[in-house]
């Protein structure tokens, strides 16, 4: 019995070894040349050089270089561009994916990083937002806000319309709602911990700065209902934020 | 004989002129081309756009840290922390990590003898930080004659928050790092991380330089 699974562990592992080798690509270099450096950077020095005609073996990819390797068996770094006008085995012209501002027009999801201000305290947000129509996004946004007197956890689900998209600045309106957990500093005040549903309308706007990067700035309208009885009053907060953002 | 033929041929081809020169001049007006805009045969020439997805990329690095955090007032303790990265380009990446250490009694409650300013479990620093690293001197260390291996000299700066003797802290950190990888998947690095927070459990406010040496080892994906 033992052996029957170990031989059909070892020969998943191989067809899968197998699979894996039969995936990379073999290229015939259609520029000129193509130089091959020593590390996926442009300050790595040029080592060898590939001229037209001859293929190549693309192993890897690391940010917008592949790693190659020549017929003789000799590795290198290539830079996209130089590779963009290579052709496939078949004679084809081979594109790969660089990411520009035509890729950042209908990208479906985008990550980022904020920090500004939440009602006096120092707040830190990540959000993911996931685009639903071309003009519409769904976004989820865990915030903190650390403040002298207390500190707050949030999460926020909103939907934002971006009408202008094709705008270099494009701006954004936004709405949503969410649940907010504040703790007060025990040192200073005797308070305790409570959660509160609250209400947001939001404007702001974002650019595209270079390649996957996406800059924002949005100012949001917090209603946190927690107001416990009549002669209490919810609370409204105003926020400010920027930050950076990358689209996939 | 060859005259009269000559005659003919001439008269015939000025009839035939006269039919069909003017004729088509007239239908031309009317029906412009219709004649030889079919083509026979239809190419049928597909341009093939090929991308290619199926290279596998290493942007992802994530790995584990581990090194002596110097606490202010509270000790020097070893502190272990998981980063991971994203490589946006060959010059930038993201890093979110998150970390902690076991502080020591600060040098008051040692001198005071009994007193305790902070519980034992809230003198244990929890961190987290969203960062934006930049690879300032990316190049090449030799060891040997023979080896060569890719090298980066890394600055990097980010916010966060450092949960400490019962209170989140905004957190401003600063560092820096260097990241030697042995293989194009396997990373050694050097970090040199500053945590700057507000620290206000002796009275006054102050702004408290927290240094964090730690190496570690990551992998790309």
């Amino acid at each position: 019995m033992r052996p029957a699974v170990l031989l059909f562990i070892s020969q998943c592992l191989l067809s899968g070894l197998v699979y894996a080798a039969e995936q990379y690509r073999v290229v015939q270099v259609a520029d000129p040349y193509i130089e091959l450096r020593t590390g996926a950077g442009r300050g790595y020095p040029v080592f060898l050089v590939v001229e037209r005609g001859e293929t190549i073996t693309l192993l890897k990819r690391k940010t917008d270089w592949f790693k190659v390797r020549t017929r003789k068996n000799q590795e290198g770094w290539v830079n996209l561009k130089q590779l963009q006008q290579t052709l496939s085995a078949t004679g084809e012209t081979t594109r790969f994916a660089e990411t520009t501002i035509s890729d950042y027009l209908r990208y479906r999801w985008e990550l980022g990083v904020t920090g500004g201000d939440y009602g006096g305290a120092r707040e830190i947000s990540m959000y993911g937002a996931r685009r639903l129509a071309d003009h519409l996004s769904a976004q989820l946004t865990l915030s903190q806000a650390l403040g002298s007197y207390s500190s707050s956890l949030s999460a926020k689900l909103a939907l934002a319309a971006y009408p202008f998209t094709h705008w270099r600045v494009s701006p954004f309106f936004a709405m949503g709602t969410g649940v907010v957990s504040t703790h007060p500093r025990t040192s200073l005040v005797q308070a305790s911990d409570h959660t509160d549903q609250f209400a947001t309308v939001g404007i702001g706007a974002q650019t595209y700065l270079t390649r996957r990067f996406v800059f924002r700035i949005e100012y949001n309208d917090y209603i946190v209902f927690s107001a416990t009885n009549a002669n209490d009053s919810n609370k409204e907060i105003h926020e400010w934020k920027a930050g950076f953002a990358i689209f996939l | 004989m060859e005259g009269r033929v000559r005659h003919i041929s001439l008269s015939l081809a000025v009839l035939l002129l006269g039919c069909f020169g003017l004729i088509p001049a007239v239908s031309f007006a009317a029906e412009p081309m219709s004649i030889d805009t079919e083509q026979v045969i239809q190419p049928r020439v597909e341009r093939r756009q090929i991308t290619v997805p199926q290279i596998k990329s290493e942007d992802f690095e994530v790995g584990l840290f581990g090194g002596i955090m110097s606490v202010e007032d509270f000790g020097a303790n070893p502190v272990f922390s998981v980063r991971a990265a994203y490589h946006i380009s060959e010059d930038f990446f993201a890093e979110a990590a998150i970390g902690q250490t076991k502080t020591t009694k600060s040098s008051y409650e040692r001198l005071s003898g009994a007193a305790q300013l902070i519980t034992s479990d809230e003198r244990l620093l929890r961190y987290y930080s969203l960062s934006l690293g930049y690879n300032l001197l990316p190049g090449e260390a030799f060891v040997g004659g023979k080896y060569a291996f890719n090298t980066a000299l890394y600055i990097i700066g980010g916010i966060g928050d450092t949960h400490f003797a019962g209170s989140d802290r905004f957190t401003i950190n600063l560092g820096s790092g260097y990241r030697f990888l042995a293989t194009d998947w396997l990373a050694i690095h050097a970090a040199l991380t500053d945590h700057l927070f507000d620290m206000d459990l002796f009275g006054s406010t102050k702004t408290t330089n927290n240094l964090e040496i730690s190496l570690g080892a990551t992998i790309f994906f």
